[in-house]
């Protein structure tokens, strides 16, 4: 017997949730690689922590798609029986640990956003995801407090550390837009108040992000083109790889449980 | 080459309100911000804890152990500092 | 988790101390007394509870390194939890060991340089690899069951920082024997592939669990002072019986064989184990075990490539406090 990936219907409020949860999943992922192997013990502790939020919050943004769905599907099987392809999350989650200041700098972008997000997405017309909302929006808002506490320590440290820290904001400032962006099924799901519409945020993520790495001595790339596909399936080389690690059991002894 | 040290704090955390702030340990910051974030992460990760306290262990003084005869057992003698201490009639009732 | 063969201690030479603080500090600890960090101890009691203490601190966070090894790859997201909260844990357990030590005036950056120079050792444990996912369920299972038999007496040990320590590690670990037991339940009662590779991960893990307790009281050196010091309560043989009782009837009600087609019930109704190779044991301890470089080659990487993360925090710890100071000033 082989495991085939599975189908997954992707109605508008399905992918919705789909799309968040995998955000969450990926970049929980990315933060579990780092357990044991941190800068410091203390740090070990911080990243595990926000790591085990955001994979309570994937868990239970999968059960919704699932439930939205009606096929069958549950968290595992969309997280370990989708392929590249399938996966919905942004580019920027998926971009691998790096050093220390590039976990960082990726961490203060997405938190920053999803604090706003959460926040936002608590006044939601759909009374799921105005719970996960409530839930995910303090994990979210203590993300953003830790994460620019580091990159404040990291760009205004030593020149190393400021070297480093600027390096990782040029190299992953382009897969920021992406999480502003919106489709036609996510317009639908604006429209009837389900959703927000993240453009209305980016105001105020810029004068988060702006401030603290004023603070921080560094600087925003001039740039801003940005990087698209993720919410459609088109990765980075990177998914693939963490896709194989993360779903290697499950693939190799089909349909067993665990 | 030895690996400098990092200023080390002592913890107290308050587990709910009405209760005072209770040492719990210590860790290893740079600085006040991640001392009490650090704290955060390792002493309340069941839901221990309300509210944390960090200080430098360098800013506590302790009282010496070997005075301590000098410094407790003074206490040890003043009985009619207790309410046992005081013979109320049984008709009086609770005092 | 814990290592009983690491509780060796350092002789008794209160000879050059005072003998009259020595005799009061013992009928402090025959009265059940706690001592207390700033308390007068003898040289000998404060050097065997450093390395007690820091070494069962190291165990924990090179403890982190084989069970990591599969977070990334845990089979279900409720497992992947589970897993990274309770190597979280560790390195947490390690933590307030480390806080625990540094009260008897060791600094942990020097605790820890002697693990990563090699000199300090922790659980032999630790230097086996793990293979496949039946071998996180049988660390939690055994490793941690071992573990707790062992730390459970600790909460009772003399010095106070140390057993409040202990009391905090086995409130939290309660749940990491029963993760590992539930995984095990799970995997034998799955295919018979997996339960192949539950009966796999216990015949490479049972013989070095059994030696987690240590040598055999009679050719183990140091236990007379650390008993009469109250660090020690138990000694290693009676731990490895208690535990090896215990296990029995959960490998049977699991359907696995316990590697040791010797082993028979004695009258008392304790299982008697066939005898153990010590010498692996000893080249574990070495440095010769399958996995001992590599798991000190993650921890020194990990330290050397955090070390611009660790200067960069100094440094701005630094030019705050200068700018808080001339703000003052102003």
């Amino acid at each position: 017997m082989t495991v085939a990936n599975i189908e997954v219907s992707e109605t508008p409020l399905m992918l919705y949730a789909l799309r968040r949860a995998d955000d969450a999943l990926i970049l929980g992922h990315r933060l579990s690689e780092w357990c044991g192997h941190a800068p410091a013990m203390e740090e070990d502790m911080a990243l595990a922590n926000m790591g085990l939020d955001l994979l309570g919050q994937a868990r239970e943004l999968y059960t919704y798609a699932a439930k939205v769905e009606g096929r069958g599907n549950d968290e595992d099987k969309f997280a370990y029986l989708r392929d590249v392809r399938q996966y919905r999350n942004l580019l920027l989650v998926e971009q691998p640990n790096g050093d220390f200041a590039r976990t960082m700098v990726r961490q203060f972008f997405y938190a920053a956003f999803a604090d706003l997000y959460w926040r936002a997405m608590m006044a939601s017309s759909d009374p799921t995801f105005a719970a996960i909302a409530a839930k995910s929006e303090k994990e979210s808002a203590y993300h953003v407090r830790h994460s620019s506490e580091w990159v404040v320590r990291l760009g205004d440290g030593t020149e190393e550390s400021h070297r480093r820290a600027q390096t990782a904001i040029d190299d992953l400032w382009a897969y920021t837009g992406e999480m502003f962006a919106v489709d036609d099924g996510e317009r639908g799901l604006i429209d009837a108040g389900i959703a927000i519409d993240p453009a209305t945020l980016k105001a105020r993520w810029l004068k988060t992000v702006t401030g603290i790495v004023n603070e921080a001595t560094l600087a925003l790339p001039k740039s801003d083109w940005m990087q698209q596909g993720g919410r459609v399936g088109s990765h980075s080389e990177h998914l693939g790889h963490l896709l194989s690690e993360l779903q290697s059991l499950q693939r190799t002894f089909p349909g067993a449980t665990w | 080459m030895a690996t400098p040290n990092v200023p080390l704090w002592e913890v107290f955390i308050r587990s709910r309100n009405g209760l005072a702030h209770k040492h719990v340990g210590s860790l290893h910051a740079a600085d006040a911000t991640l001392a009490l974030q650090a704290a955060r992460d390792i002493y309340t990760r069941r839901g221990e804890g309300l509210s944390i306290w960090v200080v430098p262990s360098n800013a506590i003084t302790a009282s010496d152990p070997s005075e301590k005869g000098m410094m407790f057992e003074p206490a040890e003698s003043k009985i009619y500092r207790h309410p046992t201490f005081y013979d109320v009639p049984d008709e009086v009732g609770h005092m | 988790m814990y290592t009983q063969a690491l509780n060796s201690s350092d002789g008794d030479d209160r000879g050059v101390e005072d003998v009259a603080r020595a005799s009061q500090f013992q009928a402090r600890i025959d009265a059940d007394e706690r001592i207390e960090p700033n308390d007068w101890m003898p040289a000998a009691y404060r050097k065997t509870l450093t390395r007690q203490i820091s070494q069962h601190a190291h165990s924990e966070i090179v403890g982190m390194l084989p069970e990591g090894n599969w977070i990334t790859r845990a089979p279900s997201l409720r497992r992947k939890a589970a897993l990274l909260a309770k190597v979280q844990d560790e390195c947490g357990h390690g933590l307030y060991l480390y806080a625990a030590a540094e009260t008897l005036g060791t600094s942990r950056e020097e605790l820890v340089d002697a693990m990563l120079s090699g000199k300090a050792k922790y659980s032999s444990i630790f230097n086996y690899p793990t293979l496949t996912w039946a071998d996180i369920g049988t660390i939690g299972w055994l490793v941690d069951g071992a573990a707790i038999m062992n730390q459970i007496p600790l909460c009772r040990c003399s010095y106070g920082p140390y057993a409040r320590a202990m009391i905090r590690v086995c409130k939290e670990e309660s749940f990491h024997q029963r993760q590992g037991f539930e995984i095990m339940v799970t995997l034998c009662r799955g295919t018979a592939e997996q339960k192949a590779m539950a009966q796999n991960a216990l015949d490479r893990w049972w013989w070095p669990v059994l030696m987690m307790f240590g040598p055999p009281d009679q050719v183990s050196q140091h236990s007379d002072t650390s008993t009469k010091w109250k660090i020690k309560r138990f000694s290693n043989d009676e731990l490895r019986q208690k535990f090896i009782d215990a296990t029995v009837p959960q490998a049977e009600f699991l359907g696995l064989t316990i590697p040791d087609p010797g082993m028979k019930q004695n009258e008392n109704g304790n299982w008697v184990h066939s005898p153990i190779d010590w010498d692996e044991f000893k080249q574990v301890l070495a440095g010769n075990g399958p996995c001992n470089r590599d798991r000190l080659a993650a921890r020194r990487k990990a330290h050397e490539e955090g070390a611009w993360v660790r200067e960069a925090a100094a440094a701005y710890a630094e030019k705050r406090k200068s700018r808080q100071l001339a703000q003052a000033a102003e």
